[in-house]
This record gives C-alpha cells, structure tokens and sequence, in this order.
C-alpha cells in the first residue's frame, strides 16, 4: 500500500504466536507495510508452546462451526506447508479407546459426526485389533476408532518458519512490546506498547489469552471473555517411545478432549493434559494433584509408563471462551479484525485461519496487490523431527561442516553446528528458552545435566550481555 | 574399524579399563568419550580425596582426572573424545559420530562405561513454576568450575549426602549464601566428620524430614515451597538458586539399545561377577551399574571388568553358565553385581556393592536361595551410603535353583 508515512504501517496485528505468525506470513506476500507486536521476547511463547503437539483433523469439531471448516482447511494446508519448510511431521494415526461400554456406545456416533465434518477415514476397530496394533495397552478397553490422518508436529519450528518467512518479505516483528492501549483517530490505530508506539491503517487482534482485552479497547469489549483452562501435561523419556505407534485418544467427555498418549516428533511420549480453569493469565505452573491424576491414568492406558523416567513437565494455558466456535469477525468500519477464542486447535488451523482472516479484511477494503517477483516460498527450516535425518547422523553434511559432528547436547544429540545457526539465523533467540525451542538443546533426559553451561556459555558469546539483543 | 575391545565412556572406569587391557596384552582398544575432554565427571569436581583405593594417593578431581587420560594413553590405548556411540547395528557393531564424521566399529568386545547423572528436578515431578536457577549439582559445578560463573545471592540444596555437602561448597565458592540443606529423611547421610566441619565452617543447617513442595518463580526463581513432613506445615523459602543433588540414574541408554537386561534395583545393566552383561562380549563397570559410587570404586570396577574381557578374548572359553540373579528386598534398594554363575568369580574388590533407603544402626543381612540361608552378614544402613557384602556365599548357591535374595532379618 502506498502513502503510509516512515514508522508506521498498513497492517498491525497484536500477537506472535502461530495464529498472528500464519497471519503475517499470509500476509506478507502482498504489498503491505506489516508489523507484528507481542509483550514476549520471542514468538510462540504463550498457549503456541505448550500444547499436546498433534496436527489434528478436525474429526471431532463441532459440525458446521467455523473451527471445524479452518481446522480442516488449516490442517491440510500445514501438511503441505511443513513437508516443504521442514517442519517435522509423523501421520502416525490415532485410536479413540473406549474403556466403558458407555464410551464404546459413543463410537458410532462419534464416527457419524467425523463424516459431518468431512472427515470419511474414520472406521472402528476391534479390541483384538486394538491390542494386535498397540500391546502394551493396558488392559480392559473393549473397542476403537481409528483416525488414520490425525499427525503429530513440532509446535516451536511452525510459528518460527512462519515468522521467518514473514521477516524475509519484510514484515516487522516487534518483541518485548506489551500493548498497554489502543486509540484510534482520524484513520490510524496507535497502540500504546512498553516497547514504544506503533501507529497503523488496519489492526489484527491475535492477542491468544489478552484478546478479549484488545477486544474491549476497540470496541468496548464484551463479546466474550477469556477463560484460561490449564492444561499439564508429561513428557516421558525417549526409551518409552516403543511403548506405542499411534496416538490413543480419549473418548471426549463435555468439557475436554480428555487425558491422551501421543507420540511427539522428537521420540518422546507425551502424556495430558488436564483441564483445570484458572483466573491467573500467566499461571503455568503444574500441580502436584494435576501431575499424579495424569500419572495415575497414564499407568492404567499404558501400564509399562510406570517404569519409565519422566524428561519434564510443564503446563499451557488454552484461550477457552464461554463461546463453543473461534471468535472471529472483522469491522470494516474500525479497520479491525479479531481473531480470539482459538482454544486448543490453533497450531492445527493456523493456516487456514490466516487464509479465512486474509479473505475477510480483503472484503472489508483492505487493498490486496500482490507483490511483484518471485515467491522465495517458505524457508528450510532445521529439521528437529527424529523420523528424518538429523545433522549428527548425516556424514556428508559433517564433512562439509565438521560442527555438525560435534554434539554439544547429548540426550537430544544437538550439534555446535545447529545451536551456531540458531543463534545466527533470521530470528535468533533471546534466551535458553529460545534456544531450545529452535534446537532441542537442554530438552532431554538429563535436562542441563551435561550441556547447560557449555550451552549457555555458546549463547553469552553469540550475545555480549542479557538483554542486549 | 575393527579394535579388540570398544570402551564407551572416558571416566575413571573406562580409562583404567583400559590401562589394564593393555598392560594385559590386548591390542586395540578404544575408549570414546562425548564430552570434548577425557576424564568424566571428576574434571569438575574441585575438591580433593581423588585417588584413594584405586592409585594409593590423593589428588583433586581434575588431576585425577588427567592423570588417567595421560596413563591410559601412555598404555597404548587410542582414546578419542568428542565422539559419541549413537547406536548399535549390530551387538558389539557401534554406529560414532564425532567431528571426523560418521563411523561404524566393530569390537571383539565391548565395555560400556557410561556412568550416571543426577535425577533433575522434572524426573522427581516437583510441581510449580519453570524459572532458571534450578540446576542439578552437575550442572552447578560445571558453570561454577568450568565457565567460573558467579551466583550471588540466596541458595537452597536439595539433598543431604555426600554430593549435597560438595554442591554446598561449590555455591559458597560461587558466592552464594546457602540458606540450608534440605534432606526427607530423618537425619542427613554423609559423614558425620563431614557434615560437622561443613556446617562449623559455612553454618549451613540441614533441615530433616522436609521436602519441596513446589518451585515458585516466573521469568526468574522467588523460592520453594517446603513441608515439614512430620507436622505436614509447608512454608515459603525465598531462594536464587535450587540445586538438586544426588538421586542418580545410570545412563543406560547406550545398554538398553545394545539389548542388555537392565537391573529394577539400580536401573543399569544387569551384570555378574565378571561385568559382562546378559549380552555376550558386553561387559559394563563403573557407575553405570552402581549409581554413585566414588571414583576409585568405579575404577577399581573397570580394572576388574578388564581382566575378565582379556581373559574372554584369550579364546577357548567354554559355553557361559546361565545367569542367576541375585535381588534384594525393602528397605535395600539395589545390589551390584546383581546376577552370578556357578561356580564363578568373586566381584570386583571380592564384595557385592549395596544400597539402602532406610537407616538401620544394626542391621543383619541374609543371603536366600529357595528358603535356605546361605550366608548372615551385620551392616550400618545408611541411605547413599555404599553397604557390602562378602562373596563367600558363592559356592553354596545352587546353580539350578531360585534366584538369590539378600533380605534383613
């Protein structure tokens, strides 16, 4: 768009997690001055990292809702996206166990309502079927569907590979910018940040867990309410990822989609989450009655986790609503979007969230064109996924590049090399935190055991001092 | 690659391991290391009584710990640090990486020599919040010895035995102002000379019978949470730093893949007598089937675990014995070696290594078979602490029977 005065732009979109990041990066292929604000240092960092890590169907969405039309629509549109960005994906498939002849008589109709969504690879499955493709199950479930689709993804590479291609069109991410107010006037959104002033034509609220707060500073709020619901979850060490194939799926009570095992791509098995609604906006913290309910029934789903180590712990928070659908509307007058009330799926529909928020703001006035040249595409992101070939097994490329044969985070297996490109990539980290969302280092089984200061030592000299990026 | 014997693991066992493999006549021997310097954990340890049992001498850990990379190396032992076994492809067929790239060796013979680490603080499920600041001692020393890191302020130890006391000092050398030591159990578990001078000299406290509770701290540690487990009252200690010491785990991860059995009681390989493993050719010594013995133990382990694969190596070995495994019983919590045959050789030092979760002042061992009694021995249980038994009962074990049971009467 021309004719924006320097230090402002077109498009402002409050939040960095996959949802704003899938948005900039939709966006940035038309000719549009874009920045994207967030109170944290780095992307991804609230609901987006701590989640139970699966690229679901939709199966299960409530028929006819707006969630189930972008889940569907998202997640075949980040299978792509992530086989060329080298986003670790695994369709390992998932089994529904029911455990309860009342669970098991909720089958069909759970089958029925996956059709109404879409979704036809959807069949069941026998108990002797269930323990021929999972025995170590525990004993007692009586039958199961299959999803043979539903996948498992790395949830830190998606919103950095979006974002890394947004900051290569252009698009500005500002961090460690919490916004503090919203005014707008005689054409312009100025939002007032800790990190200074950001004026723009057109705001995109992807705020996650503050959305219905920016809500309420554009349009006087109360359309809906964020009601953080907790979720912890387990991650078990690498040597109980034989325990299982596909990720087994509760039957959903109402509230949740229940305790789930799932596989994740870095060879772990993942146990959670609960369901626990908190007022505290920032409290992740686990529980002790949270960590033992999920022991208690990951021992009865898969009796041999009792014998394994547990790699960590950690608890997100969902922006659940007292709405049932995403909370999506744009006014054209205010040159507004909100796109708040994105619970659980929003990793999976993150993409066609984008597509539907980018046809929506076309049709409220904001000026698509496209920008001339050649599409570079998505960018190759380091593969962090255990199904490929990581740098340590990968003799050619070590012997272009002997760092990648030093292996500097030995649970994990993460290189010099990669913690080096990490550091000097499109969008280095701030901190640890950072570091391990883009590498893997210090997230195994001895959790800085071996590595932590050699790591941290790495960083310090990447950085001259904290907080100087 | 082709070596004699593949040693994984450049720490105390491994390395003399490998002095006493060549000092034997074997030829090739191998020893890897993933760290970037040989040695193991005793690099960084700074503190002294390095060497005792195993070189009649005492130095600090990181001469100790040179001193073995040197010897070794002076034997004719090829060692290579910054490589890691990644797998295996075979039994005793081992997948490196490293620097020069991607290989495969295969071994005659394999000891694996992996040592142990400190359970951190997810494995013990501590509930709370993630802030940095909670380390485990390894950790500690590590950004205290090796990068001279400072850590001002307050900290809190969790833990009571012989690690806890040296991560203690570690944090007063970093410039911490350690608050206590906080132990479960009844009473700490270190030595009582130890723990005098240490609390004379830095006025630490140990606080029994507490526990965390919880870690409270977002973006930056505030404190724990801790219980009194007697009166169940929990109060908040404002702290900068957690350590966590102790609470070992073998890293056994290397033996798992290669196939090896694995101990329920110290959670490493499963070994007789001779260090080898339920796999044939692979033996394994060190701390990595008895989680955390002090350094010369773990040497003394090696050395034994080399004459036997030198001895295995000769040829002609006649078909192995099946293995009978020897256990334990509450409040015991591990014996190594935890297997024998018979007739076989005593274990390393002529004793099995034991672990108990309780005290007991006077405490009287039973050796079982089947019900019948073959030995009675009186012990000092200490949590942490090593117990031993004597091998003398060996003989009157019957090969075809039961597994073997030490119990207390």
């Amino acid at each position: 768009m021309t004719g924006t005065p320097p230090g402002t732009a077109d498009v402002a979109i409050i939040g960095a997690g996959v949802v704003g990041a899938a948005i900039a990066r939709t966006l940035a292929r038309y000719d549009l001055r874009i920045v994207v604000v967030d109170g944290a240092n780095d992307v991804g960092t609230g609901t987006t990292k701590a989640n139970t890590a699966i690229l679901h169907t939709g199966f299960d969405a409530v028929p006819g809702s707006l969630e189930s039309r972008l889940l569907r629509r998202g997640s075949s549109l980040l299978h792509d996206y992530a086989a060329r960005a080298g986003i670790p994906v695994e369709r390992t498939g998932a089994l529904l166990v029911a455990w309860t002849s009342e669970q098991r008589q909720a089958l069909p109709g759970i089958e029925e309502k996956a059709r109404q969504n879409g979704y036809t690879r959807v069949g069941p499955v026998s108990a002797a079927g269930l323990y021929q493709r999972e025995p170590h199950l525990g004993p007692g479930a009586l039958a199961a569907l299959e999803i043979p689709d539903e996948s498992i993804v790395c949830p830190w590479t998606t919103p950095l590979a979006y974002a890394t291609e947004a900051i290569r069109a252009g698009v500005r991410f500002q961090l460690n910018s919490l916004v503090t107010a919203v005014h707008g006037e005689a054409g312009w959104h100025t939002l007032t940040t800790t990190g200074g002033t950001v004026r723009s034509r057109w705001l995109i609220n992807a705020a996650g867990l503050g959305a219905d707060r920016i809500d309420a500073m554009l349009d006087g709020g109360g359309r809906f309410t964020v009601r953080p619901r907790r979720g912890e979850l387990i991650v078990f060490d690498k040597m109980a990822r034989p325990l299982l194939g596909s990720i087994l799926l509760p039957v959903p009570a109402a509230r949740t989609k229940g305790v789930l095992v799932a596989p994740t791509v870095y060879g772990n098995l993942l146990l959670g989450p609960t369901a626990q609604d908190v007022e505290d906006r920032a409290d992740t913290g686990t529980t002790a009655a949270g960590l033992a309910a999920l022991l208690d029934a990951g021992q009865s789903i898969l009796p041999d986790l009792a014998g394994e180590q547990v790699t960590a712990t950690y608890a997100g928070l969902r922006a659940a609503t007292e709405h049932g659908d995403y909370q999506i509307r744009v006014e054209p007058a205010l040159r507004y979007a909100c796109v708040g009330g994105i619970r659980s799926t929003g990793l999976s529909a993150s993409l066609g969230i984008a597509e539907y928020v980018t046809d929506q703001l076309a049709g409220a006035g904001l000026a698509l064109a496209e920008r001339g040249g050649t599409d570079p595409g998505p960018p190759v992101m380091p593969y962090l996924g255990e199904a490929g070939t990581r740098p340590y097994q990968d003799a050619r490329r070590i012997a272009a590049d002997p760092g990648y044969g030093r292996i500097v985070c030995h649970c994990e297996r993460v290189t010099y090399g990669e913690i080096r490109d990490a550091l000097a990539s499109t969008l280095p980290p701030a901190d640890t935190g950072g570091l391990r969302r883009r590498t893997r280092a210090m997230n195994g089984r001895c959790q800085g055991f071996y590595c932590a200061a050699t790591v941290s030592s790495l960083m310090a000299a990447a950085r001259p001092a904290d907080g100087a990026a | 690659m082709n070596v004699d014997v593949l040693i994984a693991g450049a720490g105390p066992a491994g390395l003399a391991a490998a002095i006493e493999l060549r000092r034997l006549g074997v030829g090739r021997v191998l020893v890897v290391d993933r760290e970037a310097e040989p040695g193991g954990v005793p690099r960084h340890s700074a503190h002294t009584g390095y060497g005792l049992r195993d070189l009649r001498r005492v130095m600090t850990g990181p001469g100790y710990a040179r001193h073995y990379a040197r010897a070794a190396a002076a034997a004719g032992a090829q060692i290579r640090a910054g490589t890691t076994v990644t797998g295996w492809l075979a039994p005793r067929l081992a997948t490196l990486t490293s620097a020069a790239g991607v290989e495969t060796v295969t071994a005659a013979a394999v000891l694996l020599a992996t040592g142990c680490r400190e359970r951190p603080r997810a494995a013990r499920l501590v509930p709370g919040d993630r802030p940095p600041g909670v380390m485990t001692t390894g950790e500690l020393q590590q950004r205290v010895y090796l990068l001279g890191e400072r850590l001002p302020g307050r900290a809190l130890v969790v833990g009571a035995e012989h690690v806890s006391f040296s991560a203690m000092v570690t944090l007063a050398h970093a410039g911490a102002d350690v608050v206590a030591l906080i132990t479960d159990q009844s009473r700490q578990q270190s030595y009582a000379a130890f723990a005098l001078a240490a609390a004379a000299r830095w006025r630490v406290p140990v606080w029994t019978s507490t526990a965390v509770r919880r870690v409270a701290g977002r973006g930056r540690l505030d404190g724990a949470e801790l219980a009194d487990l007697r009166t169940g009252q929990t109060r908040f200690v404002p702290c900068d730093t957690l350590v966590f010491t102790g609470d070992w785990i073998p890293d056994h991860e290397l033996a798992r893949l290669a196939g090896t059995g694995i101990d329920p009681g110290t959670r490493g390989p499963a070994v007789d007598t001779t260090a080898e493993t339920s796999v044939p050719y692979v033996f394994a010594a060190g701390n990595l089937v008895h989680a955390a013995e002090t350094a010369d133990i773990a040497a003394l382990g090696g050395r034994h675990a080399a004459r036997h694969i030198a001895a295995a190596l000769r040829g002609g070995r006649p078909p192995r014995a099946p293995l009978l495994p020897v256990t334990v019983t509450a409040p015991l919590s591990w014996i190594s070696p935890n297997a024998i045959t018979v007739p076989g050789p005593p274990p390393a030092r002529g004793r099995f290594l034991l672990r108990s979760e309780a005290f007991r002042r006077l405490a009287r061992l039973e050796v079982r078979q089947d019900g019948r009694v073959l030995a009675t021995a009186r012990a000092r249980l200490v949590p942490g602490r090593p117990v031993h038994l004597g091998a003398g009962w060996m003989a009157r074990a019957t090969p075809s029977a039961g597994p073997v049971c030490v119990v207390l009467r």
